[in-house]
């Protein structure tokens, strides 16, 4: 191409760098009539007389700094997202319990099977007695976890225990994985003078410094902005460790959820977002939570690796938190898992959930629960049998009774344990309401019968 | 007049001359000059212990504090909108040239995100300093703010915490901004047990007060008089250095009237000492709060103590604003040593205006007219 019409080739592409595309080459080149080139982008077609001149192939697409991928289209199509099919759901076990392919069956032990069953077992058993407790009014609240423990086993067991987690408030069997004891569930849910939140918190607002679990709080999707800013804390740190971060597929609604996505995508954190997607959100199903395609749908919007699992399935849980914390400590990157599971249990013990969902519902998940299923592998591996389930769930009930009848009768923290902790060092107001406090109740003993029950003022 | 015709003609016929409570309204026939008060910084020294100073406006100490933080704390970190290339005020100007990408970062535009990834953060023990573009902006975190990082330790037994977190804003009226650009949001923020509140009134209280944050075990709101970015200068101490929290400053000392401010306000009222004691030769006694919560109350009601008298000003709304805390405690632990019932200027109760600012403002003409009410009551 001579020098004219190659200055003509420049005008031409910088008369189209403004209209946001760049096009170097002249309509059917004389030199090369067979390559012949349309001149403007359309469709997917390439400009191949471009190609032999070594230009940069890109040049047909849209130049914006917002999309960098996109291409051009002449055809007006609406992304219909009804249209699309859901994300898969990624599952070993088939509902009895069999590996139906060999290659996805992660070889556990059968000690550390049999352990993960044994877990799940107290975790209903230990939900079962807290529930009762409520309803005879000897804690004030409770939330049980049933149907959902092949979320929080197949997963705590697919971590490293220094891995930090958030979670939201269905998680005690993450808890349970990692070495908290049936005496620290009851010192919390008794606010006595031995729970770590200094009675401070009702029960089931669980957290432990020495099992890496940041405490529960009340707020949804608080935590998951938490678990960005602490995922890249660590990863400035260098530990090669990463962060869990447990939410529920109501809690994925609130602003924080959006929030947490888009700055661990941002900031390259090395955080497993684990979404337990159980139906529902106190009493509204999913239908009602959102229209797309579930949370799985949504991470890639945010440029975050994705993926749907059978949440009741505690090896395809285990297989995918391994693979994801891989993704995370290996690349820093962010990896949303959705966990589709069930609520078999009512929301808390302050929801009867037979006022919005049928019995029959219910007794269809509880067929298929995460429980069920892994008995169902032992039993086909010759590791468990009908006698040592009933031994066990008899010796579970033991234990957990005995924790909780040691943790009814201990005493609850001092009063002053009201005002301590607000700030780092005691503050000289909260040092004058102190014995305001204590002065009042001194003086109208008999008005504060329960003082007898907390501890003595050192 | 000229140049009142070439305003006219640019269609720009109001605009703030100097600092802030001065209003150019042009018309085509006559320039009205309106100049209710302006802002004028009285620039204060050193301790001489804080070693060699330099010159630096408000933005400027701002930024030696951070710089400073990010040398001695590995674990240090900046983040927030616009911070990467220097900030909008240009409080983090070459910071992340010197510490790095990692360590001074841009967020995407979310406060509720920004203000949960840093507690996240100092829940790992890694220091977060985070901006908040505008303290009006600051209210998508209040969750955050509120619900976790103030209860954070608390609620878990000190188990955790987030103490390490600090986060800044710009706050304060600046002569043009409004609703959006104008706010004080102190009186919300004191309300909540388990955070600090911290205003300073010039480039040396900035730089200290904000290294006292920075290093302070629990989380800190620091609020930055935006105003004051650039006119306010002072020879700063280029060194590491803070000063306390929880500390009112006596910047003033007098014996007739005690006068409580934060912030800006600090500034116009130092001129109301002045006219005080020129116009009525009553002496005024000027208290800096410096921390908002938790606030020295100590200092006072020793002043109020002494002198029977007391004024609080503030640019935020009258009701529920902070003056009314200060007040309400004074008139208990004070009562038969008061002369006067005391006196609040304030912003009136509506939300901040734009033209209507130099009317709205707690200045120095309203606040003298209270202490004339005290003096005379």
């Amino acid at each position: 191409m001579g020098g004219k019409a190659a200055s003509m080739a420049v005008a031409r592409g910088s008369a189209a760098i403004f209209q946001g595309l760049r096009h170097v080459c002249n309509k059917n080149s004389p030199k090369f009539p067979s390559l012949a080139c349309t001149g403007f982008p359309s469709g997917h077609q390439r400009c191949q007389y471009a190609s032999t001149q070594g230009l940069d192939l890109e040049e047909e697409r849209p130049q914006f700094p917002g999309s960098t991928k996109a291409e051009f289209t002449l055809n007006m199509d609406f992304h219909l997202p009804e249209g699309a099919p859901g994300i898969p759901v990624y599952r070993v076990m088939d509902g009895e319990g069999r590996i139906l392919k060999s290659s996805e069956d992660p070889q556990l032990s059968k000690d550390t099977v049999l352990e993960m069953y044994r877990k799940m077992v107290m975790l209903s058993t230990m939900d079962g007695i807290l529930y009762n407790a409520q309803r005879q009014g000897r804690i004030s609240f409770y939330m049980t976890n049933y149907g959902e423990e092949g979320t929080h086993i197949g997963s705590a067991a697919a971590l490293d225990p220094r891995d930090m987690a958030f979670g939201q408030y269905r998680e005690a069997g993450v808890f349970l994985w990692r070495g908290y004891t049936l005496d620290d569930f009851m010192n919390q849910c008794f606010s006595n003078d031995l729970d770590y939140n200094k009675g401070r918190a009702f029960p089931v607002n669980f957290g432990s410094k020495e099992h890496n679990f940041a405490t529960y709080s009340s707020p949804l999707a608080t935590q998951m902005p938490h678990a960005a800013g602490a995922a890249y804390a660590l990863k400035r740190a260098g530990t090669g460790l990463c962060v869990v971060c447990y939410f529920g597929d109501g809690a994925a609604s609130e602003g924080d959820a959006h929030a947490a996505f888009n700055f661990a995508a941002t900031l390259d954190c090395p955080v497993i977002f684990f979404c337990r997607n159980n139906g529902y959100a106190i009493s509204t199903p999913t239908t009602e939570q959102y229209r797309g395609d579930g949370i799985a749908s949504r991470g890639s919007g945010y440029g975050m690796a994705t993926i749907r699992v059978d949440g009741n399935d505690t090896f395809a849980v285990y297989n995918v938190t391994k693979a994801a914390r891989e993704m995370c400590v290996t690349e820093n990157r962010p990896v949303l898992i959705e966990a589709m599971t069930y609520r078999i249990g009512d929301h808390s013990t302050s929801d009867d959930s037979s006022a919005y969902r049928t019995r029959d519902e219910v007794n269809h998940y509880r067929g298929n629960s995460p429980i069920t299923r892994l008995q169902r592998y032992l039993i086909n591996q010759g590791w468990w049998d009908t006698e040592q389930e009933a031994d066990y769930r008899e010796k579970a009930k033991q234990q957990v009774m005995e924790a909780f009848r040691v943790g009814e009768v201990r005493k609850k923290p001092p009063l002053s344990d009201l005002l301590t902790d607000v700030y780092d060092t005691m503050e000289p107001h909260l040092a004058k309401q102190t014995q305001h406090m204590l002065d009042h109740i001194q003086q109208n003993k008999e008005q504060y019968p329960t003082t007898d029950i907390f501890t003595e003022e050192k | 007049m000229a140049v009142c015709g070439a305003l006219v003609r640019s269609g720009r016929l109001s605009r703030p001359i100097s600092g802030r409570n001065s209003a150019f309204i042009g018309s085509r026939f006559a320039v009205v000059k309106r100049l209710a008060s302006a802002l004028s910084y009285v620039p204060e020294t050193a301790p001489s212990d804080f070693g060699e100073t330099t010159k630096m406006n408000l933005f400027q100490s701002i930024n030696s504090a951070m710089d400073v933080a990010l040398a001695n704390d590995p674990t240090a970190v900046i983040f927030g909108e616009d911070v990467a290339f220097g900030g909008v005020f240009r409080c983090t100007i070459g910071l992340a040239d010197k510490y790095g990408k990692d360590r001074v970062f841009n967020t995407p535009l979310c406060e509720q995100g920004i203000a949960g990834f840093g507690i996240g953060m100092a829940v790992m023990g890694a220091t977060a300093i985070a901006e908040i573009q505008f303290a009006d902006y600051i209210f998508p975190a209040f969750d955050q703010i509120v619900n976790e990082a103030a209860k954070y330790r608390y609620r878990s037994g000190n188990l955790f915490d987030c103490g390490r977190l600090t986060m800044r804003a710009p706050c304060g009226a600046v002569g043009h901004g409004a609703l959006y650009h104008s706010q004080s949001p102190e009186a919300f923020f004191a309300h909540v047990p388990g955070i600090k509140v911290v205003i300073p009134r010039g480039p040396i209280q900035a730089k200290g007060l904000l290294l006292a944050c920075i290093k302070d075990d629990n989380p800190c709101i620091f609020l930055e008089p935006k105003i004051l970015y650039r006119a306010a200068v002072e020879h700063v101490p280029v060194g590491d250095f803070s000063l306390p929290l929880s500390s009112a400053e006596v910047v003033v000392e007098g014996k007739d009237v005690t006068m409580v401010a934060w912030g800006t306000q600090v500034q116009v009222l130092r001129e109301v000492c002045n006219m005080a004691q020129e116009k009525l030769g009553v002496s005024c006694e000027l208290i800096d709060l410096r921390t908002i919560m938790p606030w020295d109350s100590e200092t006072v009601i020793k002043s109020v103590n002494k002198t029977g008298r007391l004024l609080v000003a503030h640019e935020a709304p009258l009701t529920g604003g902070f003056a009314a805390e200060v007040a309400s405690t004074v008139q208990s632990e004070c009562f038969l040593h008061l002369e006067a019932p005391v006196e609040r200027v304030c912003g009136y109760d509506t939300p901040f205006p734009h033209i209507f600012e130099p009317f709205y403002m707690p200045d120095k003409w309203r606040c003298f007219e209270a202490v004339k009410k005290l003096i005379n009551y």
